[in-house]
């Protein structure tokens, strides 16, 4: 395989990891928003216990994907850092208050009402951060990255605030919520509070689903190239068959209380998504022109990334697998 | 205010703030790793409430310096577009490297935080070590990263693009080699002396807890050791400037004229229309002594090259001067604590060393931020040196004072908020009663 072929894959396994973990953060957050009645502080508890130990680790999979980009396709993110320079600058807001507001809320010496307000703004920017993301996602798809913008509006604000892209952002924040139910279900031996994740994760999941089909909807004018892959060939028809049967084997499994088999359902879901993504937009990183070719580094510097990417993953995984192991070990495995 | 100098406001802010943060998030962790490996040892509880007390602030210290670095990584981009674009491929793998050394620092103090009763002792200790090491291994990487900006290597120009990359020649890069020992010995004698500072402000008041005086004591060997190893570290990095970057040295030290047996100046107020510093104070030969070794030697002056590359004269010259007297300062207040506790003097018993420990609780932080402002404003008008200018590099986007306006909130809400959690975290001092449980209900949550 070639090289910038070969790091466009690690771009998405990272993204895949970073939407499966630090996504499903975010998603926790939308459900200690949401949180209510008498169970309240309950679930409150739960969240904040069920991300506290790896949420730092989570989020620097982003950190990691900024970096693949720069190094590796610097044409590329001269473009998207440019064009999206708002809603990057908003995204970032986000996850700096979101982590700060749980930081101060779990680290503190003393327990008072204060902590009230940091859950507020934990849970606030918890909606912001997923959404910004989808949308961002969303513009690169559609790119329409003006080269000399006549206004303001054209230049920096028109290649995001489009239908596409906003769907985008929805369908990001329920997908991550949707992760984030499954997962919170297998953290929890209270009946009653399962009861309460299991709506939300079934509720999700049926939006999700509703979703994914209107924003493919939208990407028919949107995302032309998306939408043809999808809708005209083969593949694209079998994807949609696999979200559509993962969607109702998760509704059927939630129901029957097989949590593991649920989340796993989740996980495919999440992950099919991405990758279908992926694999539509290839060889594009910004359409029409910016591909994964014409916008990577010199060979050399491609050599050298790949190479510390894999010594990286060498050390990566299995501290990740013990961090897990010790926190989650319950909830690895069946 | 133009774009540009928007753009660096907030640059410099972000890095300034960031800063803080991450040169606490990284040094802290070796003070909780040795007041753990004293309980286990001595198994004396005091030990393990203060590897939890600290332990408790670090986190909190951890979690903004992590999502300000991410920031960071943004800024770069959407701030400096052509540097990246420029820069990406040469030192790009470097930042790869500080992933991984930070993705290892977060999983390793997950498991430190959240551990306690999760691992074995030994297990626990080990992850705390690791934090500690990974902690420095990314502040290393970072700081060469940016010492390619000093001085660039591992690339050739090809026209206007750099060509042959060679991503190890441009991370091993002689500025950065010498300036990330500088910026490590700074982050434990800054977060040391702070450490110390703190707890001797509350030895002043309770001259008999215990707590206190352990944790004086381990704060102030790492702090001490580092500030007495740090003006040597300067001298190698001040040579090394004066070797690569003679006009980044001649403005540190006020050299106008090139000149033989240049004195070390003290002070002195740059005059920009006569091109001369006032009010100076000067030690003979002492400067060409330092950095030729030879009292006679030749050391360049800033007239010496063309007055559109000279950075920020003033700023620069202060902000360098500032740092010089602050680590020399410290330097000091280390070699009197050592003294002390050498003549077996219980530092506690000293009322005027504490005294002055707790007026440096915050020097240590002047002086990185003022070594920061020297090496990064003395680089201007470049932001890669003698390739590519900070003006040429900046974002087509507009308006950038708006950014600059909320990311100032941001931080200054940031800081009030931290300022106010750690004087909490002070006033909850524990009292005797902890410190006497025995080793195995030594477990507060």
């Amino acid at each position: 395989m070639e090289l910038e072929i070969a790091l466009a894959n690690v771009l998405l396994i990272a993204l895949t990891f970073y939407a499966l973990l630090g996504g499903a953060d975010f998603g926790a957050g939308v459900w200690h928003l949401l949180a209510r009645g008498p169970t309240r502080r309950a679930q409150h508890q739960l969240i904040g216990e069920a991300i506290g130990p790896i949420w730092e680790a989570n989020h620097v999979w982003l950190i990691l994907i900024v970096t693949i980009i720069f190094t590796a396709f610097p044409r590329a993110y001269v473009h998207i850092s440019t064009t999206l320079h708002i809603p990057l600058t908003i995204l970032v807001i986000g996850i700096v208050l979101r982590g700060s507001a749980f930081a101060f809320r779990h680290y503190d010496i003393k327990d008072d009402d204060i902590h009230l307000r940091w859950d507020q703004l934990f849970a606030i920017s918890s909606l912001i951060s997923p959404f910004l993301l989808g949308m961002i996602i969303g513009a690169i798809t559609t790119g329409h990255f003006p080269v000399n913008p006549a206004t303001f509006f054209d230049g920096y604000i028109s290649p995001w605030l489009q239908p596409f892209p906003l769907g985008m952002g929805l369908l990001t924040l329920l997908l991550f919520s949707y992760l984030a139910a499954t997962y919170l279900l297998l953290e929890t031996h209270d009946p009653t509070l399962q009861k309460i994740f299991r709506k939300r994760a079934i509720t999700a999941v049926l939006l999700a689903g509703i979703l994914e089909e209107a924003v493919l909807y939208l990407g028919r004018s949107g995302a032309p190239r998306l939408w043809g892959e999808l809708t005209t060939s083969l593949w694209g028809v079998f994807i949609q068959l696999g979200v559509g049967s993962l969607t109702i084997a998760a509704i059927l499994l939630l129901l029957t209380q097989r949590y593991w088999w649920a989340r796993t359902c989740a996980i495919l879901q999440v992950t099919l998504t991405i990758w279908t993504w992926g694999i539509a937009q290839f060889p594009y990183l910004i359409p029409p022109n910016l591909t994964v070719f014409n916008t990577a580094a010199p060979e050399v510097t491609l050599h050298f990334i790949a190479g510390a990417l894999l010594v990286g993953t060498l050390l990566l995984f299995p501290s990740l697998f013990y961090l897990f192991r010790i926190f989650k070990g319950n909830t690895l495995f069946r | 205010m133009s774009d540009l100098i928007a753009a660096r406001s907030l640059m410099a802010m972000s890095l300034g703030f960031h800063i803080i943060f991450a040169v606490v998030g990284m040094a802290m962790p070796l003070l909780m790793v040795v007041a753990e490996w004293r309980w286990l040892k001595t198994g004396k509880a005091v030990y393990l409430i203060i590897a939890k007390r600290w332990a408790k602030g670090t986190a909190i210290f951890f979690a903004i310096g992590a999502v300000t670095g991410t920031v960071l990584s943004f800024q770069l981009g959407l701030l400096w577009p052509r540097f990246m674009e420029w820069a990406g491929p040469i030192i790009g793998p470097a930042f790869a490297i500080e992933g991984f050394a930070f993705f290892t620092e977060a999983i390793f103090l997950g498991i430190y935080l959240y551990g306690w009763q999760k691992v074995s002792p030994g297990a626990h200790l080990a992850a705390g070590g690791v934090v500690a090491l990974s902690g420095i291994m990314s502040g290393v990487v970072v700081v060469m990263a940016n010492g390619w900006m000093n001085t660039p290597r591992g690339f050739m120009m090809h026209g206007e693009i750099p060509a042959n990359i060679d991503p190890v020649a441009a991370l091993f890069n002689p500025s950065g080699l010498l300036q990330a020992p500088h910026m490590i010995l700074a982050a434990f004698a800054a977060t040391g002396f702070a450490v110390a500072g703190i707890h001797a402000f509350l030895l002043l008041r309770q001259p008999d807890n215990a707590f206190h005086q352990s944790a004086l004591k381990i704060a102030l060997v790492i702090g001490g050791i580092s500030a007495i190893l740090q003006p040597l570290s300067g001298d190698f990095l001040a040579k090394q400037v004066a070797e690569f970057q003679p006009l980044k040295l001649a403005v540190f030290e006020a050299q106008v004229e090139t000149q033989q047996g240049a004195p070390f100046r003290i002070g002195g107020a740059w005059d920009s229309k006569r091109e001369v510093f006032d009010y100076v104070l000067e030690i003979p030969y002492a400067l060409s002594l330092l950095v030729t070794s030879d009292p006679n030697g030749r050391v360049t002056g800033l007239k010496d090259f063309p007055k559109e590359n000279w950075p920020p004269i003033g700023i620069t010259r202060t902000a360098f001067q500032l740092m010089v007297f602050i680590g020399l300062l410290m330097m000091g207040l280390a070699l009197w604590g050592l003294w002390l506790m050498y003549k077996k003097n219980p530092l506690y018993q000293c009322r005027r060393f504490l005294q002055a420990m707790v007026l440096a609780t915050p020097l240590g932080f002047l002086a990185i931020e003022a070594g920061w402002v020297a090496t990064e404003v003395g680089r201007q008008p470049w932001v890669i040196v003698g390739y590519l200018k900070t003006a040429d590099a900046v974002t087509p986007m507009p308006g950038l004072i708006i950014p600059l306006m909320i990311f100032g909130a941001l931080y200054i809400f940031l800081a009030c908020i931290v300022i106010w959690l750690m004087w909490r975290h002070v006033a909850a001092t524990p009292n005797q009663f902890e410190m006497t449980s025995p080793r195995k209900e030594a477990e507060p949550a």
